[in-house]
């Protein structure tokens, strides 16, 4: 079956015409750019940088797995203890997500945050950047309000092996050409 | 349209779809179908109190926990995680919150957990010395995890008031004193 997949692709390819050529990639282009317009709209409508994560670790295990998938919002309100966020050490581009454990805000609203693993033994101090302690608001990315489970494995398994990521791109792109629809 | 393509295209769809509705309605269950925990802190006693070269001071609690968590599980929840916070205003800052002690609840252990006597995972520390005679709140906080959707919480708040004076140890109160086995399962969970 599956060298016939490959053939009809290819006579596919072979048939068809420059004009064609242009309107699947045309439509490649549409459907790269509306999943663009909806991420973008996310990030909106949460207030988050990224509003979406997938788990990477398994110090937050067993409520939280490696792959699984977090909504994270923003919003105004401040940071207090038990909440899970996600945040970004400074200079590292990695978020991290944890659980607040101590919380002390200054009368002018400058805030220090504490937060540690639920499956660690310690708090993140030892995660923090050289010198830092605490984290500040500008580290919090968002608060997760949402999950779901296993969904972020793909993610995961891309970070893993990049050669995946590349494979199903091609194998998507080429699906979008070729199919005439 | 009998292609192999097209089969595997079409049954990808339709159990992407089916699955994703099936976890919106059974995460939306949990709106008609879970009610808050019953849940009581007592300070059961405050076994060190003092203060460091640093000039923070540090204390070390015990409590007495009766929390039943039966009314927040339902069929969609993998998890209760329970902490008790130390809140409370001082000179320094309009607002502290420091976590004393947790524990997680998964679905299939014990829901009604009663510890007689149980110290504190992380001691409470200051940011300077404003512990003595103060008045603070013992908040425990519930956070349930579904299996899928939305995670809820809520809190419950004990007032308490922190002793006058240094104390360099407290034993535990003889009139408390439990026999090994209740103590050992008091402390087993941590």
């Amino acid at each position: 079956m599956a060298p016939h997949v490959i053939s009809e692709t290819l006579h596919s390819l072979r048939t068809m015409k420059k004009r064609e050529y242009i309107e699947s990639g045309i439509s490649l282009g549409m459907i790269v750019s509306s999943a663009l317009i909806i991420w973008k709209v996310l990030m909106l409508l949460t207030g988050s940088e990224s509003p979406v994560v997938v788990v990477l670790s398994g110090s937050m295990e067993p409520a939280f797995y490696r792959g699984d998938i977090l909504f994270l919002h923003l919003g105004t309100a401040p940071v207090r203890v038990g909440e899970v966020v996600v945040f970004n050490v400074d200079g590292r581009d990695i978020p991290i997500v944890h659980r607040v454990v101590k919380v002390h805000e200054r009368p002018n609203l400058d805030i220090e945050i504490l937060t540690k693993g639920d499956n660690n033994y310690g708090d993140d101090t030892v995660l923090y950047a050289e010198g830092q302690n605490w984290l500040t608001k500008k580290n919090i990315m968002g608060r997760a309000v949402g999950f779901l489970p296993y969904v972020g494995m793909v993610t995961i398994m891309m970070n893993d092996y990049p050669y995946v990521k590349f494979l199903l791109i091609g194998i998507l792109g080429l699906l979008v050409i070729t199919s005439k629809e | 349209m009998h292609s192999f393509t097209y089969r595997i295209n079409s049954l990808a769809t339709f159990s992407l779809t089916i699955l994703s509705v099936v976890c919106m309605m059974v995460s939306f269950t949990d709106v008609f179908n879970s009610s808050p925990p019953l849940l009581s802190v007592k300070l059961a006693n405050v076994e060190r109190f003092q203060q460091l070269r640093t000039g923070n001071e540090e204390a070390y609690l015990a409590f007495q926990i009766d929390a039943d968590l039966e009314p927040a599980f339902n069929w969609n929840t993998k998890q209760v995680f329970l902490s008790i916070a130390a809140e409370y205003p001082s000179k320094k800052n309009a607002l502290n919150q420091v976590s004393l002690w947790d524990r997680i609840i998964q679905h299939l252990d014990e829901k009604h957990i009663k510890l007689p006597y149980v110290r504190n995972k992380y001691k409470l520390q200051d940011q300077g010395s404003h512990l003595k005679n103060k008045e603070l709140n013992l908040t425990m906080y519930y956070h349930i995890m579904p299996f899928v959707g939305r995670m809820r919480s809520g809190s419950v708040t004990f007032p308490i008031k922190m002793p006058s004076e240094y104390i360099s140890s407290n034993p535990l109160p003889s009139w408390k004193a439990m026999n090994p086995s209740d103590f050992k399962d008091a402390q087993r969970k941590k």
